[in-house]
């Protein structure tokens, strides 16, 4: 494991919520890979969300460091943190993942927009282009004009996974995506996941309290075994 | 720009909330609007009721009672003037023109008013507005009248109708009438939206030959009486009047004129500068005016909490979507800029609702407001002032969506990806 294939980074990392005394999160030390397809395990409160937020960068830890490509995120505002999130990351929610308001193409386009760096990512080609093969790939391509509403939780969640991948980020942060969906549903949805990902070298943190799924993933670990709180 | 497009979905995904908000800012923009212009036309058709006279002559008394009875018709002259004396001062070479202007009767609650053909040549009212007819001439026989607009319409006079004058200016059944000398209406005035409309005007010999017989205020007895058929136009003397109007030859001798008539020796005369009268006059009502604005601003401010009560409202629903938009990178800052967008093209639209509905209101329903409230809607559409407060509501709407537009920030950050609601 050499470092340039180290895409995270944690060291002494502590965490606390205000309000609170003891810290949700306190890892010592925990890295990814990059490439990696990693499932991490533990049961609900136990700072899983957290630790994706940290990674996301909507929070800052109040000690230790966190670096993501090499970028040290306590060295970076608010503001820097966003963009390059905008740039560098997606991120499936449990569900609930689209703006109810948008079509489902203006829905996976929202990163672009936000972000000049991300765009910069699709290359020189045609966004419309990039969009429906992704798409097609997911097999949501004639779902693209309609309206959110219209759609089933599984869709819902596809357009979600295209949406984080458009533009092949480094990192993809998922938080039970899968939990809304069936069984059957689970396991196809993770192996197109995971299919567009090694297709993109995305690297994959999967949060889930839910182990059936984590014989898929290239690595599992529990977050009691990274994180030391007492 | 992908703010304006949120925004504007977002708002049209709300379409009813939305439009509830517009147009209550569209009404309220449109209440101050059309106080503004009615302020306006009230101010203008107020100091513009009489104009191109320089000065108004009458019995010494105060100026503003001397403008009231004159051109108000309100309230009543104390002293009259000699006709000697009138004939007097119009002699001074500085003065271009007079009209003599002779109260005392009045017609079923409207004044009667002597003068003469003057009063149709040389009266302006709203800048170059004059008098004119819209049927029959100007008096020309000793008994003909001619009828201000709303006397005809209110007691539905036509051409050749009798009408009876009574002593002093009463309201309703007069106590004394003048029944053995009836006129004749010859002539009705088109509306002029002055207390012009609200008069009758006959010859100064019409007024004498009301009172020719009468003794000492009194009328006369059976045998005294001077019969209609004997009376000419000729055969009569006036012998005074209440006040004058006077068109100076040029307005630089108008201060001068005054002082002059002023200390007249003769007669204690009084001459005002109408203008100068007016102008205090409508200071002195200008509370009303701020009141009326006063009242229009708080519309306003209703309004703009109305948005502000929508905004709040549908934030706790929005936070999941404030959520999203930061998962795909769009920072806390950028959620305040997105909600105070909101209510700026909020109000923008309110303010550009309300914009037409005050033109289009004033548009439409002009004629009537100025036939049923003699409000002539004259002047710009919109005036500094006007363009002021536009600005001023939407700068307040923009603030005041800075409070929902904080408190979202405030979620967004306190929720970070999860909302826990």
């Amino acid at each position: 494991m050499t470092s340039s294939n180290i895409l995270i980074e944690i060291r002494d990392l502590q965490y606390t919520y205000e309000g609170q005394t003891a810290p949700t999160l306190r890892i010592p030390e925990f890295s990814v890979v990059r490439g990696e397809e990693l499932f991490l395990y533990g049961p609900s409160g136990t700072g899983k969300t957290t630790l994706l937020e940290i990674l996301a960068g909507v929070l800052k830890p109040h000690q230790g460091s966190i670096k993501i490509l090499g970028m040290d995120f306590a060295k970076l505002s608010a503001a820097e943190r966003d963009s390059f999130r905008a740039e560098h990351m997606g991120y499936v929610f449990q569900s609930f993942n689209l703006i109810p308001y948008l079509s489902v193409q203006e829905n996976i386009e929202l990163p672009l927009h936000l972000s000049p760096a991300r765009r910069a990512r699709l290359g020189s080609v045609d966004t419309e282009l990039v969009i429906r093969a992704l798409c097609g790939n997911l097999g949501i391509a004639d779902l693209l004009g309609k309206k959110v509403g219209a759609l089933s939780v599984g869709q819902q969640q596809r357009v979600a996974v295209a949406r984080a991948l458009l533009g092949k980020p480094d990192l993809l942060l998922a938080d039970e995506p899968t939990s809304a969906l069936d069984v059957d549903h689970r396991e196809r949805f993770l192996k197109l996941m995971f299919e567009l990902s090694e297709l993109y070298g995305t690297t994959v943190v999967f949060v889930s309290h839910d182990r059936s799924m984590e014989k898929l993933f290239t690595r599992s670990i529990s977050l009691d075994s990274i994180n030391k709180v007492v | 720009m992908i703010f304006l497009k949120l925004a504007m979905k977002s708002l049209r995904n709300r379409a009813f909330a939305t439009t509830l908000t517009v147009v209550s800012i569209a009404l309220s923009v449109a209440l101050l609007l059309s106080v503004e212009r009615a302020k306006r036309a009230a101010e203008e058709g107020f100091t513009q009721t009489i104009s191109k006279t320089d000065l108004i002559v009458g019995a010494r008394s105060g100026p503003l009672q001397l403008i009231l009875y004159t051109v108000f018709n309100m309230g009543n002259p104390t002293h009259n003037i000699s006709y000697e004396t009138f004939e007097d001062v119009r002699k001074n070479p500085a003065i271009a023109w007079t009209i003599p202007y002779s109260l005392g009767d009045g017609h079923r609650g409207f004044r009667v008013v002597g003068t003469n053909e003057d009063f149709f040549r040389h009266y302006h009212y709203r800048g170059d507005a004059k008098i004119e007819l819209a049927q029959g001439i100007v008096f020309r026989d000793l008994w003909d009248v001619v009828i201000g607009s709303d006397v005809a319409r209110k007691l539905g006079y036509k051409l050749g109708d009798r009408i009876i004058v009574t002593h002093g200016v009463t309201k309703g059944e007069g106590i004394l009438n003048h029944e053995d000398k009836p006129f004749v209406v010859a002539g009705i005035m088109k509306p002029t939206g002055t207390p012009l409309d609200r008069a009758v005007y006959m010859s100064l010999e019409g007024m004498e030959a009301l009172h020719v017989d009468w003794q000492d205020g009194a009328a006369p007895t059976a045998d005294k009486m001077i019969p209609r058929d004997r009376l000419s136009k000729d055969s009569l003397k006036v012998h005074s009047i209440t006040a004058f109007f006077v068109g100076a030859k040029s307005r630089i001798e108008t201060l001068k004129l005054q002082r002059e008539i002023n200390n007249y020796k003769q007669e204690p005369l009084l001459a005002i500068i109408p203008g100068v009268t007016l102008s205090e006059l409508w200071n002195g009502l200008s509370y009303v005016e701020g009141v009326l604005r006063m009242i229009s601003w708080m519309v306003v401010v209703v309004g703009l909490m109305a948005m502000l009560i929508a905004l709040t409202t549908t934030l706790n629903e929005r936070r999941r979507e404030m959520s999203i938009l930061r998962a795909v990178g769009a920072q806390s800052s950028q959620i305040v800029g997105l909600l105070v967008f909101e209510s700026a093209l909020l109000t923008a639209l309110g303010i550009i609702l309300g914009v037409f509905l005050s033109v289009a209101l004033v548009a439409v329903l002009k004629p009537w407001i100025e036939t049923e409230f003699g409000l002539y809607l004259v002047g710009p559409w919109f005036t500094h002032r006007e363009l002021l407060y536009i600005i001023v509501t939407l700068i307040g709407g923009t603030l005041i969506g800075l409070i929902p537009a904080l408190r979202a920030q405030r979620l967004a950050l306190k929720d970070g990806l999860s909302v826990k609601l």
